[in-house]
């Protein structure tokens, strides 16, 4: 490659990180609306539970740290990508991928405990908001770690190009950007809601 | 139970064989989709179609597209409007007009969403696209694919809104489907889900340009093009897209709530169970009130650029225009309740929200001030764009000043919902926005396709476009103070409505003959396009200010063979004014431009069917739709040949060739 | 070998800027938990501390695994970020107010 094509290359990398920053602050914008929504709503239980009730601050506090401890560990992939060195950066993803999935499986196995208890997004208003919330990001969780496998089985096949490497910081960006998210979820829905 | 499954809620029953209105309308548009078909069959054309257009990725092409629909669509919204004039004009009691009260909600829900979403904001797109990048001195955006995407999820919004007349209902709520209405306890039918789904789809096009313009206006600047050297359309393009990132997500997660309502049974607005309706009010209304300035700001920055090209001087205060549209992007988050003022706030929030009105009305003034300082002493040419631009001036004032006039909540809870606030928006609407963009499609007309538009029936439609919007709602502002609420399918005689509505009728009538003259001057152009009297040979039809007019017309789709290096406001002026015409052979270098991709039309096109799966409840559909969203995205990723270079001789030969037409 | 050392020094700072924010997120989770289950103070109090808390998380994740800067290049992305920040506080402080008002004045 040229030193012209090098250096467009990086221009053009920072144009497209900067553009995927963008769209994540669209995505803040998302979450704030939901955060809005569930601080009207949470109180309005129509006599059914509320937060107080749901939460189980324990359990709370080891899917903060699962969360917490993925995102050290996808940053300790990067730095394997900053150092070359391929097998480290697939052997971070992949620790970072279990624990995002303990995560995902934690809070599903509420949601479906609650469910099966009677108290479902239908009882109210404030489960509505609840579930809705809280299901939002746990989604956009389950999508990252979907294109985290995918960025796996890239990474194996290309090697650390300049694609995979953009992509890489893609995901890291928006890992971190879930798990800011998640420090808004434990403070607002959960440590909140038990006052 | 087969048919449950495979089909969902859709029967045969949702086509309303016995509405002949709506059975006219569907053989109208069955008759031009077939002609078009026939067409390219006749002609051959399908692969042209496929690889010139339904598969590029080029801004001028997307940018054209995204105009067409909107044309399109106007002709739509504005059916619409010609059905309600009329409605009301005969439907004083004992009469009933001809519209059942169900259809005529439906055409009134119809006619906004269209006007906003799909004829408004592609036009708006569809300018920014054409001419933003040209101004900047890029050779296209910066995300080329998503804005094929864009395109396409726009368009594919806008054929579920068409789908909607033929097959099922269409939402009977009004624009905005304010619950409890729009809750499935009162809107059983899919007319919310199509409202819903057309309006998500698109919006997430319109989301993916906003970043994409933003993106694009910030890193893909020509050298020496700082900030304050910048065009004011691409000035007022970056505002508009920092309100697009903003606020669309709002509009995004409200329809997203109201959609988990109706079809999982939450509870977020409905009228038990905890739900509160006045939230979604609320929250629609802070994506509302974004949008009208998303609208307008692009058809301000328009018109600073004609203003300036038309009386031959430098747009007058060009910081303070920057400032002023800094100032109205930033104060457009904090005056959104003066939608809702009677919704019961209380006194404090009202007198906070009428105030912060008021005050975003000066940043306004001063743009109109800078408009008219600049015509004064200017070598005024009055060409159609120039009479836009001055039909705006006077009528957007009209229309701010009854807006001032409601930002006073005591006066608002009497005028709200009448027809004083409906003759205020389409006031500032039709003589700002569409005014605006019919200058701008004007002006920029022969930069796309090499040929200028016929002047006389341009001024035609113009003069008709504005006689016609004054005798239609001049008549509203009476009404409105006679107490005339929105949306009245029927009254009585004794109101004394009724000659003020006829002459609203003949007006929307004139301006019926504008749009006449608008479709004649495309045709009568179109004709006429190698007329040396209309082609464009220099690329420079209006002896421009701005670097798009730096280049030949219809635009190489390179844009640039060299990418200029500007050094001051109105670069290519300056350039003209210097003579500098480059005695040497310019410098030419190998480029990268990105290759056409089908992706973004097969993507839209799943999206389309996950929207009518959705609407329908069928299950299968929207199962399989968003698996196979899912896989085409990855499936993308693996492409990594996304762009080609072009070589310097290429471009050396291309510009020979445009030498020679330019010429001959 | 000089590109070696400069992704060497590049790799240090970012591994101790993980390691900072990641020790700092875990203070500050640990705090908030345990002033909640503690409850030795009122509940206004809580309410302030919890927020204060949480931003000061969102502080230090954005500059520590975010490496959100002040920097030529930072500056980018930190307008758009600060400005976002602007809207999301009257989006939901705003929404927070009117509601409560709507609240209080229609349904009671």
């Amino acid at each position: 490659m040229t030193i012209q094509t090098i250096e467009h290359q990086h221009s053009a990398d920072a144009t497209d990180i900067f553009g995927f920053w963008i769209y994540i602050l669209s995505d803040c914008i998302l979450f704030a609306c939901l955060f809005a929504v569930f601080a009207v709503l949470h109180t309005n239980t129509f006599g059914g539970i509320g937060m107080k009730q749901i939460t189980e601050l324990p359990y709370i506090f080891i899917e903060t740290m699962v969360l917490l401890i993925s995102s050290f560990t996808y940053g300790l992939s990067i730095l394997a990508l900053y150092n070359g060195q391929k097998n480290r950066v697939l052997a971070w993803l992949m620790v970072t991928f279990l624990f995002g999935l303990m995560f995902v499986i934690m809070e599903v196995n509420k949601f479906i405990h609650l469910y099966l208890e009677g108290h479902s997004w239908q009882s109210s208003a404030a489960l509505s908001a609840f579930f809705t919330l809280v299901g939002t990001h746990g989604l956009h969780v389950s999508f990252g770690l979907l294109w985290m496998l995918v960025l796996m089985f890239q990474i194996q096949k290309y090697g650390l190009t300049s694609f995979m490497n953009r992509r890489i910081t893609y995901l890291g960006l928006f890992w971190a950007f879930l798990d800011i998210v998640w420090i808004f979820v434990f403070t607002v829905v959960y440590l909140m809601g038990v006052i | 139970m087969l048919e449950k499954i495979l089909l969902g809620k859709l029967t045969l029953s949702a086509i309303p064989y016995h509405n002949p209105i709506v059975m006219g309308a569907a053989a109208f548009m069955g008759l031009a989709a077939v002609t078009v078909i026939g067409s390219l069959f006749y002609f051959k054309k399908w692969k042209w179609l496929w690889n010139e257009w339904l598969t590029t990725v080029d801004h001028k092409k997307i940018g054209i597209m995204y105009i067409i629909l909107a044309f399109i669509m106007l002709l739509r919204g504005f059916s619409d409007a010609i059905m309600m004039r009329l409605q009301q004009a005969l439907a004083v009691s004992p009469s009933m007009g001809y519209l059942p009260p169900d259809h005529y909600n439906q055409v009134f829900t119809a006619h906004g969403v269209i006007m906003i979403f799909f004829m408004a904001m592609p036009f708006m797109f569809g300018l920014m696209n054409l001419a933003v990048p040209l101004q900047i001195g890029a050779r296209d955006v910066a995300f080329p694919y998503l804005n094929s995407l864009s395109l396409w999820l726009t368009i594919v919004g806008a054929a579920l809104i068409n789908l909607s007349l033929i097959v099922g209902d269409f939402a009977k709520t009004g624009w905005l489907a304010y619950p409890p209405l729009s809750e499935l306890a009162y809107s059983p039918d899919v007319g919310v889900d199509y409202y819903i789904w057309a309006l998500q789809i698109s919006g997430i096009g319109s989301l993916l340009s906003g970043i994409n313009f933003f993106v694009t206006i910030l890193k893909m600047r020509c050298p020496g093009m700082n900030l304050m050297r910048m065009p004011i359309f691409s000035w007022t393009a970056l505002c508009t897209m920092i309100l697009v990132i903003l606020a669309f997500p709002v509009l995004t997660v409200t329809l997203g709530l109201l959609f988990l309502d109706r079809y999982f049974g939450m509870h977020f607005f409905t009228v038990d169970f905890g739900g509160n309706a006045m939230l979604y009010v609320n929250m629609i209304w802070i994506w509302g009130h974004p949008e009208v300035y998303i609208l307008i700001l692009p058809a301000f920055g328009v018109f600073s650029e004609v203003v300036a090209t038309f009386s031959k001087k430098p747009l007058f205060g060009y910081t303070t225009m920057v400032w002023a549209t800094v100032v109205i992007t930033i104060l457009s988050f904090i005056v959104w309740l003066h939608h809702f003022f009677t919704m019961g706030a209380g006194a404090n929030v009202n007198a906070f929200f009428g105030i912060a009105t008021m005050i975003i009305a000066i940043p306004t003034g001063v743009k109109v001030f800078n408009w008219l300082f600049t015509m004064y002493r200017g070598k005024i040419s009055l060409t159609t764009p120039m009479l836009w631009t001055i039909g705006f001036i006077t009528t957007f004032t009209i229309g701010g000043m009854s807006g001032v006039l409601m930002s006073v909540p005591a006066v608002d809870f009497q005028l709200h919902n009448s027809l004083f606030l409906v003759a205020h928006f389409h006031n500032v609407i039709i003589g700002g926005v569409v005014f605006g963009y019919l200058a701008g499609f004007t002006y920029w007309f022969p930069k796309a396709f090499g040929f200028k538009l016929n002047e006389t029936l341009g001024k035609c439609a113009f003069w008709c476009w504005l006689i016609g919007f004054y005798v239609a709602f001049m008549p509203l502002y009476v009404l409105g103070l006679m107490g005339m609420t929105r949306r009245l399918n029927h009254y009585a005689a004794a109101t004394g409505w009724h000659p003020y509505l006829v002459v609203a009728a003949i007006g929307s009538a004139i301006i019926a003959c504008g749009i006449l003259f608008q479709f004649l001057q495309l045709i009568v152009s179109i004709k006429n396009r190698n007329n040396p009297a209309y082609k464009d040979t220099t690329g420079d039809p209006w002896d421009g200010r701005t670097l798009e007019w730096s280049i030949p017309s219809p635009a190489p789709f390179y844009n640039f063979a060299v990418i200029p290096i500007v050094e001051g406001r109105d670069a290519f002026w300056a350039t003209k004014q210097n003579n500098q015409t480059p005695k040497t052979k310019p410098n030419y270098k190998d480029f990268h431009m990105p290759k056409n991709t089908s992706v973004g039309f097969i993507l839209a096109m799943i999206s389309g069917a996950l929207g009518f799966g959705f609407v329908w409840h069928i299950t299968w559909l929207i199962l399989a739709s968003f698996i196979a969203i899912i896989v085409c995205v990855i499936a993308r990723t693996y492409n990594q040949q996304i762009d080609y270079y072009v070589k310097a001789n290429e471009v050396e030969q291309y510009e020979a060739q445009f030498l020679n037409r330019a010429t001959s | 070998m000089s590109e070696h050392l400069e992704f060497d020094s590049r790799s240090q700072k970012t591994f101790k800027s993980y390691v900072t924010g990641f020790i700092l997120s875990i203070i500050l989770t640990v705090l908030a938990f345990v002033l909640v289950k503690q409850r030795f103070l009122s509940d206004s109090l809580l309410y302030f501390s919890l927020a204060l808390l949480a931003i000061m998380q969102l502080i230090v994740q954005s500059i520590c695994f975010l490496r959100l800067n002040s920097g030529v290049e930072g500056r980018w992305s930190l307008m758009p970020f600060l400005f976002a920040i602007f809207v999301i506080v009257i989006l939901v402080g705003g929404s927070l107010w009117i509601m409560y008002n709507l609240n209080y004045n229609m349904m009671h």
